[in-house]
């Protein structure tokens, strides 16, 4: 392989035929990309829209949960008495009611809906108590009395790793290591050797919480049928189904439904099965009353699942034109008290490095590490926002070192379309070039950047760039199984109306207009007319749920085959009717009628009718798995995906360089969504994850005060209050100038891909690129906040290093023996997917 | 414990009367949406941080959740659901919900509610006037462009003005 020359990569892709529908003219389509309002837009303005909270049934009770105090203790015991005495208590429940453990993933089934014997956090639930009034439970839980015995707490990354014991969980890897991954992908030694610059650095990414505007809540109710019927905000109902089942055993699984009710915000912090969904349950069934949960807003911090802290180091290699020929890139993540999605979010703090850049060689370490805190889990970005920050500003300071525009170093180390990674990730459509071409053209990047300086106000201006790329959907359900990822029934009747079924869920993202219009599209017919069903597990085929960015893809396409099929029938039943042949009716306008003449044909009813006349009733249904992973290794399940999005941002930001106070007064971002189904949808999308980014970016932080109780340490949540805990508002958002790249990819219904998580990841980094072009000062934290940009300035003031961050050393990272990794060759050293050494395992362990 | 007496008392709630019990410590929030069932008004912490609980009290919008329901006895209070004429969507609300100004629409009833009285003291406000009058209602979906487009696309229609609404906030760039 030659230096500096464009490495070919271009390695062997399973193609699939490309649909019809993967690269229509815009001109041809009268639903999808138009700006039409979505199915529930008129709903949520009206205060129409039911959210969890929003029900109530006759003789319904409120429940509360006790949660300890506690970071870290045995359960000695606990005494209700009191409790069971106050007028208007229906019910208590402890841990001993609900003995089976329960989690997302089935790998670690570490979680008790209260907790039995231990507690591992601050908040985590003990008692649930039910009572008529809301304020009775709440008074009720203070009777309680809870003997503790104290044990020795975990408080972060360098304490877990430092310490085995106290042991938060008898699982995992050793200690308090939860997961530990090693994978290395080429030729280390090789890519480094032929570098001609090597950089190492660390980076660390502070947790933060997805702060959904709709508290948590709950309603269940168990008939005198021994129905079980769960109202729920959750992201994923067929999830917490499995979950109800699980730990409410014997109760048979088809005796429970689950209905999502349109979440108020998710981000990921409503997928995981809660504690209170659980409990809440059980206590329907045992006062056989209806039973009503609504979390406070300091519990909705506790239930967390939020981004993890992560400490990283990263080391790199690139040519003198700025060509990467090595990463080797470790992780550390703080994953709090539980399990939850922690083992998918050590993989993703690796997986998709590759995906914007290629990466020539690549060895990637992570580690996961329980520690006596409100557990992490997934937030947009699912464990690769840590990663892109610290790539991203890595790459920024090669280009500085190197002399180069890092807009140009990004472009010439695009991942190829259409090849395979490093690590066997299939890429289709890529369309960050385009991004960053558009951003730095908006922004005026060649102009700009480097030469904004002081402003008249005294202030200092300068421009950062940060790139990323995200998945459509992962590429593998949570449990092993063999069943589509997502499915859609469609209902034709005589009234020309067409009725979706699917389990998908909205959080606001817009899954069950996707519904419509796609329905829409394909059978000709208004969006706004079709009924949509969704997140309801009696009536709704099974859809995996409202994470990963999954929905537009993976429900998209089981929509896209339901419609084919009922268009295929109806076209049959009209073409009899108007002696036209099937294949030449066009279904467009809510008419059905001759392509070659078009004053020949029906309405979309009367040939609904004219097919019900001559097939019987008609329904259709539709279903959609991902593509086969070309990745065979151990840990090779996480990170494939149906396809790619990418971006790209350009931030300006001002900065007063005596204070480090600063402002973004700009920002252009690019979104490549493959097709915008929907414009104005999109568009929001992107211009939610800016704002979300910048939350991150500038002042968001799920700290915790380490505090003495009795000589006993506890982490109590520094801000658990909406005031507190500081998120932007209106008055912080910039001017933002949004591009929407469109690369249709053959694996997306109409070509689209994934949008909305991926615009989020490159504000963080670029937010620290041009902190840097205006200050000349590094901070490789998140969040940049102004008294670290404050602290690097007096840093370089005093002539040391103009930067804030963890050190290179142990001090700021932590030893942990990784061991043995495991090696796989890369596409273009031959490899195929598998790892060479790795032991023999069955089929089950590649998750 | 005794169970907590209740007060009687008519509040004017949609410009229609209405005789409710309730005991004298719950907050107005609680009363719109326990007592009289108007579940559109939202609650996101109930300590008056973030303004889902807008609704308008003699035209001037207050966090219901600070405020005791007793002392909006006699006085003209207004929720979300009040603001459409009969069948007919205000302009703020078509013009929030055509511009997708609510994605999860948990915070767009506090909101619509904050940007009403707003329309109603200032018909040609401005982008910064909108930013600082909706500062304290928080949305975690938007990032309050479409939010801020919405209202400037409804203030314009109702001066009587022809407005769509740009073609880089449907379209983009």
């Amino acid at each position: 392989m030659v230096l500096d020359d464009p490495v070919k990569r271009e390695a062997p892709v399973s193609r699939t035929e490309t649909p019809w529908h993967h690269d229509v003219k815009k001109d041809d389509l009268r639903v999808i990309g138009k700006p039409i309002r979505k199915v529930d837009a008129r709903s949520k303005v009206s205060g129409l829209t039911r959210f969890a909270d929003d029900l109530s049934l006759p003789r319904m009770l409120h429940m509360k949960l006790l949660r300890s105090t506690m970071a870290h203790a045995e359960i000695v015991h606990i005494d209700t008495k009191k409790a069971r005495a106050l007028p208007g208590v229906k019910g208590i429940l402890t841990g001993k009611d609900l003995p089976i453990p329960f989690g997302i993933l089935p790998v670690s089934q570490d979680e008790h809906a209260l907790c039995p014997d231990r507690v591992r956090f601050v908040g985590d639930p003990v008692v649930a108590i039910a009572a008529t009034e809301e304020e009775i439970a709440w008074d009720a839980c203070r009777l309680v009395e809870v003997e503790y015995r104290e044990l020795r707490t975990i408080g972060g990354i360098h304490e877990a790793a430092a310490n085995d014991e106290p042991r938060l969980h008898d699982y995992g890897v050793r200690g308090n290591i939860h997961r530990l991954e090693n994978l290395e992908f080429g030729d280390l030694d090789d890519g480094f050797q032929r570098a001609a610059r090597v950089r190492e650095d660390t980076f660390f990414f502070e947790g933060n919480t997805h702060m959904p505007m709709e508290q948590h809540a709950t309603l269940a109710h168990f008939d005198k049928d021994g129905k079980l019927t769960v109202w729920s905000s959750t992201q994923t109902p067929h999830y917490l189904h499995k979950a109800l089942a699980r730990t409410l055993h014997p109760l048979p699984a088809h005796h429970i439904r689950v209905i999502a009710c349109p979440n108020g915000g998710g981000f990921g912090g409503k997928s995981d099965p809660f504690n209170h969904e659980i409990a809440a349950a059980k206590m329907a069934m045992l006062t056989g009353r209806p039973v009503k949960i609504a979390l406070t807003r300091e519990e909705v911090f506790w239930c967390h699942r939020g981004r993890h802290p992560v400490l990283m180091r990263s080391r790199i290699g690139v040519s003198k034109t700025g060509r990467i020929t090595a990463l080797d890139f470790e992780s550390y993540l703080d994953g709090g008290a539980y399990g939850s999605y922690g083992t998918a979010s050590t993989f993703y703090t690796g997986a998709l490095q590759t995906v914007t850049y290629a990466v020539e060689n690549y060895h990637f370490r992570g580690v996961r590490f329980f520690t006596n805190k409100a557990p992490c889990g997934p937030k947009r970005g699912h464990g690769t926002p840590q990663p892109r920050f610290a790539l991203e500003v890595q790459l920024d300071k090669v280009a500085c070192d190197l002399g180069l525009d890092p807009a140009q170093v990004r472009l010439d180390n695009l991942t190829p379309r259409d090849s395979l990674t490093a690590n066997f990730l299939r890429i289709g459509s890529m369309g960050l070039g385009a991004c960053i071409e558009k951003v730095t053209a908006g922004s005026g990047w060649k102009q700009r950047r480097g030469k904004l300086g002081r402003q008249p106000n005294g202030r200092y201006r300068g421009l950062g760039l940060a790139c990323s790329s995200y998945l459509s959907g992962a590429g593998l359900p949570i449990y092993w199984n063999g069943m589509p990822h997502s499915g859609v029934q469609l209902k034709l009747d005589r009234s020309g109306l067409v009725t979706a079924f699917c389990g998908s869920t909205d959080i606001g993202q817009g899954s069950d207009s996707v519904l419509g219009w796609i329905i829409g599209e394909v059978l000709g017919i208004d969006p706004l007319g079709i009924k949509v069903v969704t997140s309801d597990t009696d009536l709704t085929p099974v859809d995996l749920g409202s994470y990963s960015s999954r929905v537009t893809v993976m429900t998209g396409n089981a929509a896209m085959q339901a419609a084919e099929r009922a268009r295929e029938i109806v076209a049959k039943g009209a073409s009899e009717k108007l002696g036209v042949p099937a294949g030449r009716l066009v279904f467009a306008d809510a008419r059905v009628f001759d392509a070659e003449e078009p004053g020949k044909g029906m309405t979309f009813q009367e040939a609904v009718c004219a097919a019900e006349a001559r097939f019987g009733t008609i329904g259709t249904v539709g279903s959609y798995t991902p593509p086969q992973a070309a990745a065979k290794f151990r840990g090779g399940g996480v990170g494939p995906s149906p396809s790619y999005s990418y971006s790209a941002a350009v931030v300006e930001v001002e900065v007063d360089a005596e204070t480090g106070i600063y402002t973004v007064p700009k920002v252009w971002i690019a979104h490549d969504i493959g097709r915008a189904l929907n414009a104005a949808v999109a568009m929001g999308q992107i211009e939610g994850s800016v704002y979300m980014g910048l939350g991150e970016a500038m002042m968001e932080e799920m700290a915790y005060r380490d505090r003495s109780h009795k000589g006993h340490r506890i982490f109590v949540h520094k801000i658990p209050s909406l005031l507190e805990y500081k998120s932007p508002t209106s008055l912080e958002m910039p001017e933002i100038v949004t591009y929407v790249v469109e690369d249709p990819d053959r694996n997306g219904p109409f070509g689209a891909k994934e949008v909305g998580q991926g615009p989020l990841l490159p504000m963080m980094p670029a937010v620290a690129n041009a902190v840097f072009d205006a200050v000349g000062v590094r901070v490789d934290e998140i969040p940049v906040s102004f008294e670290k940009v404050f602290a690097a300035l007096q840093s370089k003031k005093e002539g040391k290093d103009a930067r804030f961050g963890p050190a290179l050393d142990a001090s700021g990272v932590p030893v942990v023996d990784f061991g043995e990794s495991l090696k796989i060759r890369t596409p273009w050293q031959g490899g195929d997917g598998t790892a060479w050494n790795e032991p023999k395992r069955d089929k089950k362990a590649a998750r | 414990m005794t169970e907590p007496s209740k007060v009687l008392a008519t509040f004017t709630v949609n410009g229609e009367p209405h005789e409710v019990a309730f005991p004298p410590h719950k907050t107005l929030l609680e009363v719109l949406r326990e007592e009289m069932g108007l579940t559109g008004t939202k609650h996101g912490c109930e300590l008056g941080e973030c303004g889902a609980c807008t609704v308008q009290v003699d035209g001037t919008p207050i966090l219901s959740c600070l405020m005791l329901a007793i002392d909006a006895v006699g006085r003209q209070v207004r929720t979300v659901e009040g603001l459409a004429d009969k069948a007919e969507l205000s302009l703020l609300q078509h013009a929030f919900a055509d511009l997708g100004a609510a994605q999860c629409g948990y915070c767009t009833p506090g909101i619509l509610m904050t940007a009403d009285a707003l329309l109603r003291a200032n018909q040609d406000p401005t982008r910064e006037e909108i930013k600082q009058c909706l500062a304290g209602n928080l949305c975690r979906c938007t990032g309050y462009l479409k939010i801020f487009e919405a209202v400037e696309l409804a203030a314009a229609r109702g001066r009587g003005e022809q407005r769509e609404p740009s073609k880089e906030s449907i379209y983009g760039s």
